[in-house]
């Protein structure tokens, strides 16, 4: 008994470390390559880079501009996810307290929404927007934010209606009494009450806003606004198979995310799985 | 619910707390969804001359698109492939890591780490991978299947790009799978054990009926993130080699915005749109009856 329990621990182990190869390979190549020289990634991709220079990082934060495009994304991610929050939670809050047949309606709406594809909304939303009334050259960024507002409410709403259903009516009522209106109630009761689910849904939106590359590369048109997938790419382009240029330029891409993640692992990973019951 | 009994305040309030989200999603979906049928239905002369009234001709030439069509089955071809793999590996991997070891939050961080990372960059990691690291390897051990350059292979690109979506998504539906795996509750799993159930009857029995609902979710989401899958399309092959794995958005995005067609691209978008739309409906419908029998 004892010795198959440690052979099946052994075999756990054995595909625990396996998959752990498998999932983190790509990020070692990374970064023992964003050191090496044309030269030593050619002979072998695989080995120690036989000195620690940090020249071609200087290189990459140059070339690709890099502190306007964290900034650019850093931005537009930050402000629309803010704003998803916000405005998503008000209105799970208003259609669960407030069920009117129009309420009803309109979250069905939101909720059928969700099996929209995108490809299938963005040769009008492209045609409107830049032919017709111009916002692609005239507000490019502002336009974006709104966009992405409006494609994470659905998803966002859902999640909050969710929760909000098993919030208990009687702190909300107590509140009123004590002569709060309607939108005291939400930002000092209701809304505290919400930030594990709030938790939530920023993470799941922060990670689609800041690696979105479709939406943002037919609206960003100007160079000063790139986000860094379309920066990326034109990194690519410009620099196609020089490797020692491309290998820490996706590093310093995805480096920030990743140091993030180090930190708030154990939150995110928490928080993503407490999505996933809703 | 307490109700506003002044009227005015009562749409006040009903303007502040949902017209914010009510006005954008108008603004991003409903607008554009509408006018996309309208779109369907106009062509243009060059990219930017008016639209002209052309009744169903763009869904004539979007039926008879043969490069439409095979870019829909390959995409069909990936669905196939990935939502099997990744619901199978993510699975696995949820079981695996709560099995109450004590390094599992390690493994589970660290299986989930490729979800961080949006698809254009990886389709670019996993070039360098492709590209560079694999014939390398084939180079030294003399493993001839990996010293092929997979993205110039018809085949093998396909198979990349497969490979390279299971090692993204596995990790997230691990997620959701483990989360449905620790609310299985344990008092009916100790009785089966007590009643002499072995580990693949407690399996296939008792874990498996439970889990529908997460299967549920997960499904959904794999097949809905195959017909869109872009990002690492463009990335990692491009497309390529000659056109042989361009699937069905990038075919759209090009028509739209490559050849300036956009009618005759909104009219295939549309045809996505119905398909994406009955087979996610649909596998929801038997998954949810599925769900009230077991």
């Amino acid at each position: 008994m004892a010795a198959s329990r440690v052979t099946s621990l052994t075999l756990l182990y054995f595909f625990l470390v396996l998959a752990f190869a498998i999932f983190t390979f790509p990020f070692f190549l990374l970064i023992v390559n964003s050191f090496k020289t044309n030269g030593e990634i050619l002979e072998n991709p695989f080995s120690l880079p036989g000195s620690v220079n940090f020249i071609h990082f200087g290189d990459v934060i140059e070339k690709m501009n890099f502190l306007v495009t964290f900034k650019n994304t850093f931005l537009i991610t930050a402000v629309s996810v803010i704003l998803i929050l916000v405005f998503s939670a008000m209105t799970a809050y208003y259609i669960v307290r407030n069920g009117t047949t129009f309420n009803n309606a309109f979250f069905a709406v939101l909720v059928a929404s969700m099996i929209i594809p995108f490809q299938s909304i963005m040769i009008p939303l492209i045609y409107i927007y830049g032919a017709k009334l111009h916002f692609i050259d005239t507000a490019p960024v502002s336009l974006l934010i709104v966009l992405y507002i409006g494609f994470g409410s659905a998803f966002s709403v859902f999640i909050y209606h969710g929760f909000i259903k098993s919030i208990p009516l009687e702190l909300e009522e107590a509140a009123l009494m004590d002569g709060c209106n309607r939108r005291q109630t939400f930002f000092k009761i209701v809304l505290p009450m919400l930030a594990p689910t709030s938790m939530t849904i920023a993470i799941l939106n922060v990670l689609w806003i800041w690696n979105d590359y479709l939406l943002p590369s037919l609206i960003l048109t100007e160079e000063k606004n790139f986000t860094m997938p379309i920066k990326m790419k034109v990194f690519n382009g410009t620099y196609m198979n020089n490797w020692e240029l491309l290998v820490p330029a996706i590093l310093m891409t995805v480096l920030p995310i990743l140091i993030v993640y180090l930190f708030g692992q154990r939150f995110i990973i928490k928080g993503l799985m407490q999505g996933a019951i809703k | 619910m307490i109700k506003e009994k002044n009227s005015m305040k009562r749409f006040g309030y009903q303007l502040f707390f949902t017209g914010p989200t009510m006005i954008t999603f108008t603004i991003a979906l409903l607008i554009p969804f509408a006018y996309g049928f309208y779109l369907t239905l106009m062509k243009m002369a060059s990219p930017t001359s008016p639209l002209e009234f052309s009744g169903i001709d763009n869904y004539v030439t979007a039926i008879q698109d043969k490069e439409f069509w095979a870019s829909m089955w390959l995409t069909v071809k990936y669905m196939a492939g990935t939502v099997l793999f990744v619901n199978v590996l993510g699975f696995v991997l949820a079981f695996l890591v709560t099995s109450n070891i004590r390094s599992q939050n390690f493994f589970r961080t660290a299986y989930f780490t490729p979800n961080l990372i949006g698809g254009l960059v990886l389709g670019y990691i996993w070039q360098f991978v492709f590209v560079q690291s694999l014939p390398a390897i084939g180079e030294k051990w003399g493993i001839d299947f990996l010293r092929l350059g997979w993205l110039g292979d018809e085949k093998l690109a396909f198979w990349a790009l497969v490979i390279v979506t299971i090692w993204q998504s596995a990790g997230y539906m691990m997620i959701i799978f483990i989360a449905g795996l620790i609310s299985v509750p344990k008092d009916i799993i100790e009785a089966s054990t007590i009643d002499g159930a072995n580990g693949w009857q407690r399996m296939v029995k008792m874990i498996l009926p439970s889990m529908v609902p997460s299967f549920v979710v997960t499904v959904f989401l794999t097949l809905k993130n195959a017909f869109m899958v872009y990002d690492i399309n463009f990335s990692l092959t491009e497309g390529g080699p000659y056109g042989s794995t361009t699937m069905v958005s990038m075919h759209v995005v090009n028509k739209a915005f490559l050849e300036t067609n956009y009618g005759v691209g909104q009219a295939e978008a549309i045809v996505l749109f119905i398909i994406v739309a009955s087979v996610t409906g649909l596998q929801v419908y038997f998954s949810k009856k599925m769900e009230v029998e077991a």
